[in-house]
C-alpha cells in the first residue's frame, strides 16, 4: 500500500516535528505501508520551484525504493516543459501543482497545458486542496482552498491526464465528481486524508456512491498524523471495509 | 487490525470520550437516528466505555446552534437525558446552558443534574471571561461538575454565528473559579492550538480535551509538553477516526501505560462526579473535589 500524499521539508507557518525522509521511512514501516509519493513542502510556497525540486530528488536518493519523488512544475515559469521532461527522466512518480498558491485561475490556459503534458507522458497530476484548516491559517497564508472549478477544468483539459486530489472533504469531492462525465470521472481520484469518518461517515458514503476505485490512501504527512486515514478505514462499516481494503491494497490484512 | 468482534481497536483499557454529541428529531436533519447509531457503533468498535455527550438546542434548526433559545436548550437537554436513560451502560450527559438566560441556565442545571447530568456544556453564547459566566461557574464548583467550554483556538477576529472564546478567555474564568474544573474543548477543533497550550499552561484547573477533526502533527506533543498527561482528556467530538488516531499517536510518541491511562479515563474519573461514569473504576482515583456528589443510576 502506498501513501500518495506525503512531503518532506518544513512548513512556513508552524514547526513540524522531523519532516525528514529517514523519519518518513520509519513511519511508513511502523504503519505497515510499502511506500509513499513524496513532495517537497517548502516548494509549494516558493516562486521558483527549481531549487526545491533539486532538493527533493537529492534527499530521496538514499530511499528511492520506498519514497518516490513528486516534484512541482509551475507552468507559468520559463522552460517548464524542460523541467517536466527532466523530472520524468529522473523518475518522478507524479507532478504536483499548486494553482492556488500561484494565483492561477481555474481556466488558466497554462494549467491546461500542464495537464496535457502530464497526460502525454503518463504522470498523474497531484493537487492539494489545503495544507491547514482555514480556521488556523496565518494571516500571511492567504491562498484559498482549491476549487471544484479548478479540478473539473484540469480533468477536462486533456483526455489522458489523471488527476489525484489530496486533502479534500466530501463537499468538494462530490461537486467535482458529479460535475464530470463518466469518462472524465474515471481519470479523477482522491486521497482519504481529509474525509470524515464516523459518525458522519463521509468516507463510507463516498465509497458507496462513487466507488472505492476512486480513492487512494493518503495522509498529508508530516502535516497530519498518518494514523488518521488508517483509523478511518478500520472504522468503516463491516460491509464496506473489505472492499476498500482490497482496493487500497492488502496492507491491513 | 483486529478481527471484528474481538479486541476493541483501542484496546480494553477503560476509555472515556469527554466530548460527544447526539442529535434528536428537532435537530432538523432527517438522518439523526443514523448518525446517533453510527456514533454508538464506532464507539463500540473503538472500545469507548463512557460517552459524555451534549445536544446543543436544536442544532440551528429553530434557533442558532451557538445562541440557542431557552425552549431549544430545554428540548435538547431533554433529548440528551432520554438518550442517557436509554443507554445507561454507555452514555452520560452534559446539561447545555445559554449564560445569557441566567435564571433559565441555573434552573436547567438543577433540573438536569437531578436527572443524571454529570457536567455543564457551554457553547459560544457568551465569551468565557464574561461576568455572566460566573453564576454558571459557581454552580459548577458547588455541585462538583466540570464545565466543557467550546473553544476556538486563538481568537484573532470575530466569526459569524458564535461569540467565540479562546484559551486565554477560558483561563480568565478558570482563575476566578479555582474550585471548578474547566475542559478546554477540542484542541483539534479549529484555530491555533499552540496558542491554547500556552494560554492555559499554568492554570491547573483547565484540562485540555484532545478531540476535534484536526490531526496536526506536533499538536499532541505540545499539549503534553504544556500541561502534562494529568491535564489531558481524550475525546472525539464530530470525528471519531481522529480520536482513535490520536490514541495511537500518543503511544507512538512514547507515552507510557500509566500516562495513557490518565488521558484515557483517570483524569475524567477525577473531575467528573464520583461514580458518575459507567464502566469506569473509581477506586484508587482521587477525586479532584470530594464535597459534591451526583446521583447517577448505574
Amino acid at each position: 500500500m502506498i501513501d500518495v500524499n506525503c512531503f518532506i521539508g518544513g512548513f512556513p507557518f508552524r514547526e513540524l516535528p522531523h519532516p525528514d525522509p529517514d523519519v518518513l521511512v520509519r513511519v511508513l514501516a511502523r504503519e505497515g505501508l510499502a511506500g509513499a509519493w513524496v513532495g517537497h513542502l517548502p516548494t509549494a510556497f516558493h516562486r521558483d520551484v527549481t531549487a526545491g525540486n533539486e532538493a527533493l530528488f537529492e534527499a530521496l536518493e538514499p530511499h528511492r525504493t520506498v519514497l518516490q519523488p513528486v516534484p512541482a512544475i509551475r507552468p507559468d515559469w520559463p522552460h517548464w516543459q524542460l523541467a517536466l521532461a527532466k523530472a520524468h527522466a529522473d523518475g518522478a512518480r507524479g507532478i504536483r501543482a499548486y494553482p492556488m498558491q500561484w494565483g492561477m485561475g481555474a481556466h488558466d490556459a497554462r494549467l491546461a497545458a500542464l495537464a496535457g503534458a502530464c497526460g502525454e507522458i503518463g504522470l498523474p497530476l497531484v493537487l492539494t486542496t489545503r495544507f491547514e484548516d482555514v480556521r488556523q491559517r496565518s494571516a500571511l497564508d492567504v491562498s484559498p482552498d482549491l476549487s471544484g472549478a479548478h479540478i473539473r477544468a484540469l480533468v477536462r483539459a486533456d483526455p489522458n491526464v489523471h488527476v489525484v486530489v489530496t486533502c479534500a472533504g466530501r463537499a468538494l469531492i462530490e461537486e467535482s465528481h458529479w460535475g464530470l462525465t463518466p469518462d472524465e470521472r474515471a481519470r479523477l481520484s482522491w486521497d482519504i486524508s481529509w474525509i470524515w469518518g464516523p459518525p458522519e461517515d463521509d468516507l463510507a458514503h463516498l465509497v458507496q456512491t462513487l466507488g472505492a476505485d476512486h480513492f487512494r490512501f493518503g495522509s498529508a504527512w508530516p502535516l497530519r498524523l498518518m494514523q488518521s486515514p488508517i483509523a478511518n478505514i478500520e472504522l468503516l462499516p463491516d460491509t464496506l471495509r473489505s472492499s476498500v481494503v482490497a482496493q487500497l491494497g492488502s496492507w491491513l490484512t | 487490525m483486529t478481527d471484528e468482534g474481538s479486541q476493541p481497536l483501542a484496546g480494553r483499557t477503560p476509555l472515556v470520550d469527554v466530548h460527544a454529541h447526539f442529535y434528536h428529531p428537532a435537530s432538523g436533519r432527517g438522518d439523526w437516528e443514523r448518525v446517533n447509531a453510527a456514533r454508538l457503533r464506532a464507539g463500540e468498535r473503538i472500545g469507548i466505555r463512557a460517552l459524555i455527550a451534549s445536544i446543543i438546542g436544536s442544532w440551528g434548526h429553530t434557533s442558532p446552534t451557538y445562541f440557542p433559545s431557552p425552549a431549544d436548550v430545554t428540548a435538547g437537554n431533554d433529548a440528551m437525558l432520554a438518550l442517557s436513560e436509554l443507554h445507561p451502560e454507555r452514555i452520560r450527559c452534559y446539561v447545555t446552558v445559554n449564560p445569557n438566560d441566567t435564571v433559565h441556565a441555573r434552573e436547567e442545571i438543577a433540573r438536569c443534574v437531578e436527572r443524571g447530568a454529570v457536567g455543564i456544556k457551554l457553547a459560544a453564547s457568551r465569551r468565557a471571561d464574561d461576568a455572566l459566566l460566573d453564576p454558571i461557574a459557581d454552580e459548577a464548583a458547588r455541585r462538583g461538575l466540570p464545565v466543557l467550554q467550546h473553544i476556538w483556538q486563538h481568537r484573532t477576529r470575530e466569526w459569524p454565528g458564535q461569540e467565540i472564546s479562546d484559551g486565554a478567555d477560558l483561563g480568565a474564568l478558570a482563575k476566578r473559579h479555582p474550585r471548578a474544573s474547566f475542559i478546554l474543548a477540542h484542541i483539534g477543533g479549529g484555530g491555533d492550538w499552540a496558542h491554547s497550550c500556552a494560554a492555559v499552561r499554568e492554570i491547573t484547573n483547565v484540562y485540555i480535551d484532545l478531540s476535534g477533526s484536526g490531526v496536526d502533527r506536533g499538536m499532541l506533543d505540545l499539549a503534553y509538553a504544556s500541561v502534562g498527561a494529568s491535564r489531558l482528556l481524550w475525546g472525539c467530538d464530530i470525528t471519531m477516526e481522529t480520536g482513535l488516531a490520536k490514541l495511537r499517536a500518543l503511544e507512538a510518541v512514547g507515552l507510557g501505560e500509566d500516562e495513557l491511562a490518565e488521558i484515557r479515563w483517570r483524569n475524567a474519573a477525577r473531575i467528573f462526579p464520583h461514580n458518575a461514569l459507567p464502566g469506569i473504576p473509581t477506586s484508587g482515583v482521587a477525586a479532584r473535589r470530594t464535597d459534591a456528589h451526583v446521583r447517577v443510576s448505574q
